[in-house]
Formats: structure tokens, C-alpha cells, sequence
């Protein structure tokens, strides 16, 4: 399995081919969305919602093998493609590499400028949510 | 001015740009509309020449500031042809403008059991000043539902009128829908049974020719940026002898007649509805956006409008997955739609990567919303100065993104 970094240089290679035009990206991104697994119907409850977002996020996590596991969906599906990108890089992964990843994809390609203020901060609140996660396992697998 | 499109254009300095690398459309209209320069230069003029406070100045800045600024009320009182400028009030805008009604003309002349009647296509902001003030006073609200298409249901209007009803307050044309309202046989129908009736104007006032002596409405209530004016500005339009019995909304300066500690006697309308100093820079600039409007004609604005909106109709109706919302005969530049299988906020993020500006959401209408069994829209509306060419843009914009889940 590549590492978080190798992923987030791919990441960056593929939005580089898009290049600046902006209805590409987001169309590529929203193509994203549409790969995300089938997120159990009966999970779509209030309680896995993510706060601070703006569109319907909900996320919940597993733990196999020492590893966690994401599976999230969302309302919109741009937001899908955005909780898609973040689930290619952090999921299956040890609670360490997760909580010290350094998500800098997001950064380098622009994602800012790219979905808005608005979504920005909704896709801080799911890093915050997935880091919240591998703590809470890391603390459990350390108990 | 004759209706020259490309003139028109220049003189609106922000839509002279790119977005995302594509010329900007501007179609968030209904939000706000976008400033002429001679605004922009009457903002600008006022604090570099004229900069005074307003009123009882006894130098010649103070002076030209009053006239420039009294100049608007001259202005605003021919723009909705109200009997005299003393009945033009300047508010913070639109939504100030009902909560001053709620606040002052509520409170004195609605009590407990007494009704107030809406529509369900309100915004909120014609909503919840009514809520709070039926929670202080007992009074009840009451709601005009409406049709599949987005007109009121007149008839379910009339059974709502009763003896208790004392007021009725109504959007003219809805923000999110564009739907024009029968509001001059809404006004006879409640002053029939002695209701008054409040005009929310905020999306009608640029778009259609305004007689307040002719609609004969009680009150009229409308905000300067929708009309190519500054932001933080509004008007409250009410009959001299309604504002008259009215008390006052805020206590302070400029409304006063005499203070002693013992008693207050308040200044005439319309300054006993305007304490503190007032919005001056924006007043008098918002003159400048009047004489824009007034040298093009409402006439020919909405002919303008028309053209844009049945155009738009017309070349998105048969577009795979697209669902107006909103078809009333009678509207303004305002087309309301969903795409099957997509969220709007999508919708219009696609299409601001296009370089065009929608607005996506509930536009304060929730209970519109809930009422189409919809969590929101994507809403394009139209000024003046759009083209045919830039709803082609979009048109083709919306085909694209349809696409994606309506093959």
C-alpha cells in the first residue's frame, strides 16, 4: 500500500492534468464522489452527521486488524468527491499515520479557491472528524 | 436613455471582469443588483465634498448635505408616487422596515386573538416579526396557501378575512419563486373588512411600475440595493395618517420635538421614524440609482426582463432533469429550478465554475420550501443590464451538468 505521501502526490499529478479549467475540476471531483462505496442506509442517522458542515456528511469508523476504516456519504456530490479523496489517503491506516497525517494535497492543488469558503470549512470538519476517529481507536488498541 | 444594452453595461463597473477565467455572469440579482458608476461617484463625492452631518447645521457643508440628502425623499416619494415625501421613511432596509410596523403599529393596534395574514411564499423576514409580535400580544397568524404553480390561492384568502384580521402583509413578488401577487385586489379585499395591508416590495420595486395611491396599500416596504442602490438601506413607505398614530420605533435624536426630563414630545413625520444619524453617503447616492432607473423606464426594463426570462424558459424547459419551480403566469426575472439527482449548492458551484452567479438554498423561504416538499432551489434572476447571450451560457451550463445524472 503507497504511502500518505505517494498518495497525496498522485492526487496532486491528477488535478495538475486538469489543469486550470475550473469546470473540469469540479465535474472530476463530483466523478470522485460517485466511487465512494455504498454507505449503509440505517447509518444515515443525525448522530454520524459531521458538524460544521454546511451539506450532509456523515461518516463512521471501523477497526480491523489495528487498522481504521472510513465509509462516508453525503447529500451532495461534491462534497461525496471531497470525503472520497480524504478516504483514498487516510483510510486503512494505523491511528498514528492518521493523526499525524499532514494533508497538504489540499493545499497544493488549490482546493480552497477551488469549492469556496463555505465547503472549505466543511472539509476541515471532516478532517477533524476522521482525526478524531484514530484517536479514539488509538486509545482503545492502547488500553 | 433608449434602450441601448451595451451602453447600459458600461455603466456598471463590476461585471467588466473574469471568474474563473470566464467572462462574470451576473445572476444573483434578486439578492442584490450590482451599482452604476454614478453611484459609486455620488458615494465617493459626498465624503470628499460634502461630508456633514444632516439637519439643524448652521454651515453651508450641513446645509448641502440636508438638501442632497432630502433630494432622495423627493425622489423616492415620485418613484412610488406617494402623496408627499413626509410619508417616506428611511430604514435600514427592507427587513427594518417590517419590524418598524410590527414594532410601533403592531404593538399599538393588535391584540390578543386579533389575526395578521401572510402568504406562504413569504421570506422570513416577513414572517418572524409577525411570530414575535402574535407571541407578545396573543394574536394569531395566519397563512394564504398557495397552488402547485406558485400563485396564492385568492379564494382561500378571502375565507381567511374576518372581523379579527388587522393586517394582511404580503410579499408583491416573491424572491424565490418571481410569482407576482394579485396585491391590488388583495388590498381591497382586506380594506374591505377594515384590514390594513403591508407590500413587502423588496423583488418588486425594480422590476414594476409602483403607485402606492393607485395599489392604495397601507404600507410599502423595500431596500435600496435590490434597486441598483447601496447596501444598509431601505424605505418605509405608510399613509400620513397611519405614521401619525403610530409610536415611535427608536428613541433618540432627530426624532424628537422637545426632551425635558419629565416628558418627550416627538418630532413630525417622517423624522419621528428616523433617530441617530442616518444612513446620509447611501441616501444620496441611492438618488443617483432612482434617476438611473427612472431614465431607462420601468417600462422598458421589464420588457427587457420578459425577453431574458422567456428565453431562459424556453431554452432549458426541455432539458433533461430540469424541474422549474415556480411557474406563475405572472412573474419577474426569476427562474427557480432543480436538477433530478442533484443537490443545488452543486448545481451552482458547477455553474460558478462557468463564471455564473446563482444563488442556491432555501432563500429565506423555508416554509415555501417545505411547501414543495424541497430542501431548496437553484435561483437565476435577472436585471437589466443581463443578455440573451449569457443565458445561453447558462443554459448550456445547466444542459452540461444535467447531463451528469439525467442521461
Amino acid at each position: 500500500m503507497s504511502s500518505i505521501s505517494t498518495l497525496q502526490d498522485e492526487i496532486v499529478s491528477e488535478f495538475e492534468i486538469l489543469g486550470d479549467d475550473r469546470e473540469s475540476t469540479i465535474f472530476y471531483i463530483m466523478e470522485l464522489g460517485e466511487k465512494l462505496p455504498q454507505f449503509p442506509a440505517d447509518e444515515q442517522k443525525d448522530e454520524n452527521l459531521i458538524k460544521g458542515c454546511q451539506s450532509k456528511v456523515w461518516l463512521i469508523a471501523d477497526e480491523e486488524n489495528g487498522k481504521v476504516r472510513y465509509f462516508a456519504d453525503s447529500n451532495t456530490d461534491i462534497t461525496k468527491g471531497l470525503i472520497s479523496l480524504l478516504i483514498r489517503v487516510l483510510d486503512n491506516r494505523s491511528p498514528e499515520e492518521i493523526i499525524q497525517a499532514d494533508l497538504n494535497f489540499i493545499d497544493r492543488i488549490g482546493m480552497g479557491s477551488i469549492i469556496g469558503s463555505q465547503r472549505s470549512n466543511g472539509l476541515a470538519s471532516m478532517i477533524q472528524q476522521m482525526k478524531r476517529y484514530a484517536l479514539a481507536y488509538q486509545t482503545k488498541l492502547n488500553a | 436613455m433608449s434602450f441601448d444594452l451595451e451602453k447600459i453595461r458600461g455603466l456598471f463597473p463590476v461585471l467588466h471582469q473574469e471568474v474563473h477565467g470566464r467572462p462574470l455572469v451576473y445572476f444573483d440579482n434578486a439578492a442584490t443588483t450590482q451599482k452604476p458608476q454614478a453611484v459609486l461617484d455620488a458615494l465617493r463625492n459626498y465624503y470628499e465634498h460634502d461630508n456633514s452631518n444632516i439637519h439643524r447645521g448652521a454651515h453651508t457643508l450641513a446645509d448641502r448635505a440636508t438638501r442632497h440628502y432630502e433630494a432622495t425623499r423627493e425622489k423616492v416619494k415620485d418613484f412610488i408616487n406617494s402623496r408627499e415625501s413626509a410619508e417616506v421613511i428611511f430604514t435600514k432596509g427592507t427587513t427594518e422596515s417590517i419590524n418598524l410596523v410590527a414594532q410601533t403599529f403592531g404593538r399599538k393596534f393588535i391584540g390578543k386573538d386579533d389575526e395578521i395574514i401572510i402568504s406562504t411564499m413569504e421570506h422570513h423576514s416577513n414572517i418572524v416579526p409577525w411570530q414575535m409580535l402574535c407571541e407578545e400580544k396573543g394574536a394569531k397568524l395566519r397563512v394564504i396557501p398557495i397552488q402547485e404553480n406558485g400563485e396564492i390561492v385568492f379564494e382561500e384568502f378571502e375565507k381567511l378575512l374576518n372581523p379579527k384580521t388587522k393586517l394582511v402583509s404580503v410579499v408583491h413578488a416573491s424572491n424565490a419563486l418571481g410569482t407576482i401577487n394579485p396585491v391590488k385586489k388583495i388590498i381591497q379585499s382586506a380594506h374591505e373588512i377594515g384590514a390594513k395591508v403591508l407590500l413587502d416590495g423588496a423583488q418588486s420595486t425594480s422590476h414594476l411600475e409602483i403607485d402606492v395611491q393607485e395599489l392604495d396599500c397601507d404600507f410599502l416596504a423595500f431596500s435600496a440595493h435590490k434597486l441598483y442602490g447601496p447596501t444598509g438601506l431601505g424605505v418605509l413607505y405608510g399613509k400620513r395618517e397611519i405614521l401619525e398614530e403610530m409610536p415611535p420605533f427608536l428613541g433618540g435624536g432627530e426624532m424628537i420635538k422637545e426632551v425635558s426630563f419629565e416628558k418627550t414630545t416627538y418630532n413630525e413625520i417622517p423624522f419621528k421614524f428616523e433617530a441617530g444619524t442616518p444612513n446620509i453617503a447611501d441616501v444620496i447616492a441611492f438618488g443617483q440609482a432612482l434617476d438611473f432607473i427612472q431614465s431607462l423606464g420601468k417600462k422598458q426594463i421589464k420588457a427587457h426582463e420578459d425577453e431574458l426570462l422567456n428565453y431562459a424558459n424556453q431554452l432549458t424547459k426541455d432539458i433533461k432533469g430540469f424541474i422549474p419551480v415556480g411557474t406563475a403566469a405572472d412573474k419577474v426575472s426569476v427562474l427557480s429550478f432543480n436538477i433530478q439527482g442533484m443537490h443545488p449548492f452543486d448545481v451552482g458551484q458547477m455553474l460558478d465554475a462557468r463564471g455564473i452567479a446563482v444563488r442556491t438554498g432555501h432563500h429565506c423561504t423555508q416554509p415555501l420550501m417545505h411547501r414543495f416538499g424541497i430542501e431548496g432551489t437553484v435561483r437565476a434572476s435577472f436585471a437589466v443590464y443581463n443578455t440573451k447571450s449569457e443565458i445561453e451560457n447558462m443554459a448550456e451550463g445547466i444542459a452540461k451538468i444535467a447531463r451528469i445524472k439525467n442521461k
